[in-house]
């Protein structure tokens, strides 16, 4: 018994009147690039659902990569069978053990779209459930609210029979709310960040400061493989890398010790709102959560918020760091991300940053830089990568020379 | 000539002997340096690490690279008595393991810990009952081999397993050392273990390099200190090339594995048929389901297994009397004492152990041999 294909049921969009066709189109895109490796899929999209032909491609694969597209509500695998009853109740018994266990209740729930078809639903829910009673005598038929729903749908070339609801990713189809730019570090929080945004239909594109030779190339690496992580909720990520030493030195010369973080930290957000002016995004997210790191107090983003009004989302900022491990290990970024390389927040960090420091010192202080000149450096200087699902950044290019050795 | 010896030690394998020259040219940094060219050998050491997690089934993180499989068996065991001497002092083990277990054993013992020394049947095997009916409330470790060095028996570990589950706060040992590639590894892995010890020599790796399996949270002490290699818990610079030879051996042992174990279970019948129902002969390794198809182990009453091993020598084959590590022992073997063989008897054995390289033509060869040295003592003892 093989699943010949799986109907998808759309999220909250089923509810957004007019933007319908939009959020429509584009979770097509975003499942078919999703499901792009699969050659022989063959999907069709209808108002208020999906239907992914399988076509022989292989159904763990494709529920694999279906969990985490944004903008699905439930999905069901289906069972093609011939149009001979005696078939429908056999596929509907097989399917029916298989999940079975004490105390489960079930109804059949037919639709015919062959009106021709020589039984009618009714006959055809008796008749397939009495063969799944007598087969399984202590299963309970219960009408309002069973357990699981077997549907069987007689179409013209055959008929299709699905007792399994799995739960999507939620959501509403990445792209459907606009783009931002998202500030990734490489810790735990941005890319929970990342995943959160993106939930919400929001495209995003990294923002990476790096600063070598403070910084190694394996915390660039790093990264890239957090965004590769998160690329399988959206198909494909862009990577801007921004490198930060030169302003980080300038900085380091010029400010007093008390606001090094705080100057860094708005020409971070400074940079970052400039190349999403340039790339038209209409927001920025982070990962920052109130109150745990020096930069993270209200003072603190009161003072480095001070240099643009573009809206900011912060989707961790009031979760607590063990909610924010436990999505960090759902999404499968947190092992990458507890990789010990330093990344350019902590290089230069003072020892006593000041938690509450004023907008208007930090204001002042800078004017003792030319701001403009570093900032257009840094803007002339990043490089611009796209990163896709399962790319390996840690360690691919010794694979192949280690081959011949292991 | 004819070498019956491989479990004392094997021939390194002609590629696995390139991988170590090679690595050892080109990946000589250490592992540890920050600079790139170390940075190489450190992944070409995780890259190992994983490749042998994936032969065994396991994660990589649960991997440890130690010196030997003696080194990994010290550490298994006073690691985990370190670990957990304020829960309890009772380590359970038996009578019949290698000297690398049963030695640290006994030095626990010298600072104060209690030792049950588990006897077992006379084929050899342990009795899963027994083991549960030395568990007390002071019991930290149990520490059983999987496959008996001195006459392949196969011991009870997945049984074993099942008990302990019932008790998840003892550490479960296995020396693994004689059990690795023989294709017995779907029959004696057991989740509930905790510790497994290797050894690389033993399959046709290098010498020097052992590793041991720690299950993922599972507390252990480290007993070498320093620089915090091995996730901090085995320090000392990485044996890169060792390491990789290992990695490799163990793939090229497992891929063939089942081709290996036929041919040599294919040799021991041989001689198993040449042997069984002889005047004088006791066999202690049949053709059975719990004892390795590598391991055949009998005695010739009246003479002793040492004379043997010189007899045969002269004709270019080599065996071993029990385990090489105790054959220059005067006491003989302590499995054949545990399974209450007479003395008499127990110090004629000796033990053929074969590998993928043995023929069955080594085999006819070693039974026209033998027969000679049979004859000769036939009038002496019979």
């Amino acid at each position: 018994m093989e699943f010949s294909e799986v109907l998808v049921r759309y999220g909250e969009l089923s509810t957004k009147g007019k933007n319908r066709r939009e959020f429509i189109n584009r979770l097509h895109g975003n499942v078919s690039r999703a499901l792009h490796d699969l050659s022989h899929l063959d999907i069709s999209t209808k108002r208020d659902r999906m239907h992914i032909k399988l076509n022989g491609e292989n159904w763990e694969v494709v529920d694999e990569k279906l969990s985490k597209v944004f903008g699905i509500e439930t999905y069901s695998p289906a069972i093609k069978v011939s149009k001979n009853i005696e078939d429908i109740q056999e596929a509907a018994v097989e399917m029916m053990k298989a999940i079975y266990h004490e105390g489960l209740s079930f109804k059949v729930n037919t639709r015919r779209s062959d009106h021709e078809y020589d039984l009618d639903t009714n006959e055809i829910n008796q008749l397939v459930g009495g063969s799944v009673t007598d087969a399984l005598p202590d299963i309970a038929v219960k009408m309002k609210n069973p357990d699981v729903v077997l549907r069987i749908e007689v179409r013209h070339d055959a008929v299709y029979l699905s007792n399994r609801t799995i739960k999507g990713a939620g959501g509403l189809p990445v792209g459907t709310a606009g783009k931002a730019m998202l500030m990734l570090s490489g810790g735990i929080d941005s890319p929970v960040a990342s995943y959160l945004t993106m939930k919400r239909g929001i495209e995003i594109e990294m923002v990476h400061f790096y600063s070598p030779p403070y910084t190694t190339d394996k915390a660039l690496a790093k990264a890239k493989a957090l965004t590769s992580k998160l690329a399988a909720y959206s198909g494909k990520i862009k990577f801007i890398a921004v490198p930060f030493a030169h302003i980080q030195e300038q900085i380091k010369q010029n400010i007093p010790e008390g606001y090094l973080m705080t100057v860094q930290r708005r020409f971070m957000l400074k940079l970052t709102d400039l190349i999403r002016e340039q790339r038209k995004g209409l927001a920025i997210s982070n990962g920052e959560s109130i109150g745990q790191v020096a930069s993270q107090t209200l003072e603190s983003m009161m003072a480095i918020n001070d240099v643009t009004t573009t809206p900011i989302i912060r989707p961790v900022a009031t979760l607590d760091k063990t909610d924010i491990i436990r999505i960090s290990e759902k999404i499968d970024t947190f092992d990458l991300s507890v990789m010990p390389f330093e990344d350019c927040c902590t290089i230069f960090a003072p020892t006593r940053p000041k938690t509450r420091p004023k907008t208007e010192k930090a204001v002042l202080y800078e004017n003792a830089l030319d701001s403009e000149s570093m900032i257009q450096e840094a803007l002339d200087n990043i490089q611009i990568t796209d990163i896709y699902p399962d790319q390996d950044f840690i360690s691919t290019n010794n694979q192949d020379e280690f081959e011949d050795l292991l | 000539m004819i070498y019956f010896d491989n479990s004392s030690t094997t021939l390194i394998n002609a590629n696995v002997l390139n991988t170590y020259q090679a690595v050892s040219q080109k990946y000589w940094s250490n592992p540890s340096s920050l600079h790139k060219f170390g940075e190489k050998s450190f992944m070409l050491v995780e890259q190992s690490r994983l490749q042998i997690a994936d032969l065994l089934g396991v994660k990589g993180s649960e991997v440890f690279f130690t010196s030997s499989g003696t080194e990994s068996d010290n550490w298994a065991i006073k690691g985990t008595a370190i670990s957990k001497r304020k829960l309890g002092n009772h380590l359970i083990t038996t009578q019949i393991e290698h000297p690398a277990v049963l030695n640290s054993m006994k030095q626990l013992e010298e600072l104060g810990f209690k030792v049950t020394y588990l006897p077992v049947d006379q084929t050899g095997i342990v009795s899963p009952d027994s083991v549960e009916q030395a568990i007390t409330e002071n019991t930290i470790l149990v520490s059983i081999m999987a496959v008996n060095n001195e006459i392949g028996s196969i011991q009870p570990i997945a049984k074993i397993g099942d008990i302990l589950k019932e008790y998840p706060s003892i550490h479960y040992h296995v020396d693994a050392v004689q059990a690795i590639g023989k294709n017995l590894w779907s029959k004696l892995f057991h989740p509930r273990i905790d510790l497994m010890s290797f050894s690389a020599h033993k399959f046709n790796g290098p010498r020097g390099v052992g590793f041991l399996y720690k299950k993922a949270n599972r507390q252990l002490q480290p007993l070498l200190s320093g620089g915090g290699q091995e996730q901090n818990l085995r320090s000392g610079t990485e044996n890169t090339p060792g390491i990789v030879a290992s990695a490799k051996a163990l793939r090229l042992t497992i891929e063939t594995q089942q081709k290996t174990a036929q041919q040599t279970v294919a040799i021991k019948r041989e001689l198993l048929d040449y042997l069984t129902d002889k005047p004088g002969i006791s066999i202690f390794s049949p053709d059975a389901s719990d004892f390795a198809p590598h391991i055949l182990t009998f005695a010739l009453e009246g003479v002793r297994g040492e004379t043997l091993v010189h007899l045969l020598e002269e004709q270019e084959i080599y065996v071993s009397t029990t385990s090489a590590c105790s054959s220059k022992d005067e006491t003989g073997s302590g499995t054949l004492k545990a399974m209450a063989v007479d003395d008499r008897i127990a110090q004629g054995a000796i033990r053929l152990s074969f590998s993928s390289e043995n023929t069955l033509a080594e085999a006819q060869e070693f039974i026209s041999k033998f027969e000679e040295i049979y004859k000769r003592f036939e009038n002496i003892s019979y």
